[in-house]
């Protein structure tokens, strides 16, 4: 158990090396000078007063220092949970930035992929079984999953938004509003994040359904299966074996999404004006604003990895082959 | 008589039409006997089993009849059928490795599996049963994976006797298995007999030599129709099919040096079942074959307890 948890976790470890290390090349070989950026900005057209202003820049940033210095840097101020200061909204710290956006990703995330796991893998296991379901939950799931999450975000945004006027279209709460923990508040808060999560949660729906649809019916037919109606143990009993061994992909696939989704969620974000990572990572890529680029990016990494490791977790719990597996046996 | 089995049928439905697996068949085992059913691949005798306690979905029983200690046997009927299995036919299957449910801990899986047929579990019969095919009480703490292949056949085999059935039918349970494992497997469906665990049963297989070891009677088909019946030294030291004849010579023999007697194997393959020739279904490969072969010969008693349907028998 201890070298398998431990392998595990060398295993992440070096995936966070990397992709902090990709993460810290990718924006400083963006073409484009940020600093020029701010500069040109500030609308200052004194030749002398532009030149001092770069200089403070880059000095702030760092950029005065040779790549691998400012590399060593970055792990410095990362592994003190400096992500530096933003640019867009100059002087405010990166990471403050990132903890006002991650509760809207998160709320929106969290309840769409897990639900639409749910409900899929309930939906699919019922299609398996009757016919009239498989052949409404077949077709319609492929057309749920065929579609781009934009397509249908844009889609309800303006069946149910403009031409129903029910839902509001943008923003993550009414600009006549400030947060704070009122009813009413939160019952904005509701509104506006229906839509965002329902065109998340119908796109990711059908995949979840049509998989765990043909695992059922494959477990269905595998030998233990046919045993137990050999023996004529009832089909409740069977169909939940069926179901608690079809779900174990299912899991993997889960891991999976959970890393993917928060791209998805980018351009469902874009199109609701949610003020999520979604926005954050399209206004930081605008403004050449790398240290939020940076921020943001660290944090879905690190997002995927403590979720991929809560699923090791979930698996060795729910399957026992994996159990052997840490001896070293090869199931 | 524990099983009579009568004029048989069954098809396989396929887009090309009815495969005749099994032709009319029939039979009868007696109390605490073990038949060996052999035959070569598609000779119908793992479609015999599988109509005797669960016919797969493109099975249709088309007929003939099953009757069990005197009750008849709605094979057809998939659901009045379940309240026979398990309690009075089971099955050890041919695919024993996988036949226990890989995420339950063995003793949860039978524990729930006994409930679901309405039957309250005795730990002590089980663990009585474990110790007489060798197994450790652990073993119900374990999971399926953690047995080895032999350890998971013993255990397939104390479930499925769990309940004392009238009838069990073993189908090709050796067949997985290396050559010293499969006589101990064998010797322990001998001895669930012999311990009153099950009534009579069904052992099929396609190695004779080891039904031989096992079998009092052995029952040989061809063709989705008997061949041979006879007690099993019979039919190993004098059969009269000519079936039964050829498929013996074909068996290698301890001493003799196969430099000196070539093994002979059976020329030709058997017919199509989708549309089978009338007649006597071995005639194309039958060295004996002669004008009344045409016609189907009847499985008749050339002497007690010997069938054979051979016109020259």
């Amino acid at each position: 158990m201890r070298r398998y948890f431990g392998r595990k976790l060398l295993v992440y470890g070096l995936t966070f090396v990397v992709a902090v290390t990709v993460n810290w090349m990718i924006p400083r070989f963006m073409p484009g000078d940020p600093v020029a950026g701010m500069v040109a900005r500030a609308n200052v057209s004194q030749p002398a007063a532009v030149e001092a202003m770069k200089q403070y820049y880059t000095g702030l940033f760092g950029f005065d220092q040779p790549l691998w210095r400012q590399y060593l840097n970055f792990w410095g101020a990362l592994l003190h949970g400096d992500f530096g200061i933003s640019i867009w909204v100059f002087p405010t710290p990166v990471s403050d930035v990132i903890m006002g956006a991650v509760p809207y990703t998160l709320g929106l995330m969290i309840p769409s992929v897990l639900l639409s796991w749910v409900v899929g893998n309930r939906l699919g296991a019922y299609a398996a079984r009757r016919k009239l379901m498989d052949n409404t939950v077949l077709p319609i799931g492929y057309v749920l999953t065929a579609m781009p999450y934009m397509w249908l975000a844009v889609l309800l945004a303006w069946g149910l938004g403009v031409v129903a006027g029910l839902f509001p279209i943008a923003g993550g709460y009414s600009f006549s509003m400030q947060p704070n923990w009122s009813a009413e508040f939160l019952l904005d808060l509701l509104h506006h994040w229906a839509l965002p999560f329902a065109s998340l949660f119908l796109v990711a729906l059908g995949g979840w359904a049509i998989g765990m649809r043909n695992m059922i019916i494959y477990e269905l037919e595998s030998d233990y299966s046919t045993y137990l109606a050999a023996l004529g143990a009832p089909h409740r009993l069977i169909r939940r074996y069926a179901f608690r061994n079809a779900v174990l992909p299912q899991i993997t696939g889960l891991a999976l999404q959970l890393g993917v989704l928060v791209a998805g969620a980018l351009v469902t974000e874009i199109v609701f004006s949610y003020p999520g990572l979604g926005s954050l990572i399209l206004k930081a890529i605008q403004n050449q604003d790398f240290f939020l680029l940076q921020g943001t990016f660290m944090f879905i990494v690190l997002g995927v990895l403590a979720a991929n490791f809560i699923i090791d977790i979930v698996y060795v719990v729910v399957d026992p082959r994996t159990r052997a597996g840490m001896a070293g046996a090869q199931a | 008589m524990s099983l009579r089995v009568s004029d048989l049928k069954v098809h396989y439905r396929t887009l090309r039409g009815d495969v005749r697996a099994l032709d009319g068949v029939s039979f009868e085992l007696g109390d605490a006997e073990i038949l060996g059913l052999a035959g070569e691949s598609g000779c119908g005798k793992t479609t015999l089993g599988k109509s005797l306690i669960r016919m797969d979905g493109r099975m249709r029983h088309v007929g003939g009849t099953v009757e069990l200690d005197g009750t008849e046997l709605p094979i057809g009927d998939d659901r009045r059928m379940n309240d026979f299995r398990f309690h009075e036919v089971s099955l050890v299957p041919q695919y024993s490795m996988s036949a226990l449910n890989p995420t339950r801990k063995i003793g949860k899986m039978v524990g729930e599996l006994l409930r679901s047929r309405g039957v309250t579990p005795d730990t002590a019969k089980l663990l009585g049963r474990l110790d007489a095919v060798g197994l450790p009480h652990e073993v119900l703490d374990r999971y399926p994976i953690e047995l080895s292949g032999g350890m998971k056949q013993r255990m397939v085999m104390v479930v499925s006797t769990l309940l004392d059935p009238s009838l069990l039918i073993a189908d090709e349970v050796t067949s997985a298995l290396d050559v010293s494992t499969q006589k101990a497997v064998a010797k322990a469906l001998a001895g669930f007999r012999d311990d009153g665990f099950v009534k009579s049963m069904i052992f099929i297989t396609h190695d004779i030599s080891l039904t031989y070891q096992i079998a009092d009677t052995i029952m040989v088909m061809y063709a989705g129709k008997l061949a041979e019946k006879a007690p099993a030294r019979t039919i190993v030291e004098a059969p009269r099919h000519p079936y039964t004849r050829m498929l013996i010579d074909s068996l290698p023999e301890v001493g003799v040096r196969h430099t000196d007697r070539r093994l002979s194997g059976i020329a030709g393959s058997p017919p199509s079942l989708l549309d089978p020739p009338a007649g006597c279904r071995f005639r194309d490969r039958c060295p004996l074959a002669f004008d009344r072969c045409a016609e189907e010969p009847p499985a008749a008693e050339v002497a007690p307890g010997h069938f054979v349907a051979c016109w020259k028998a």
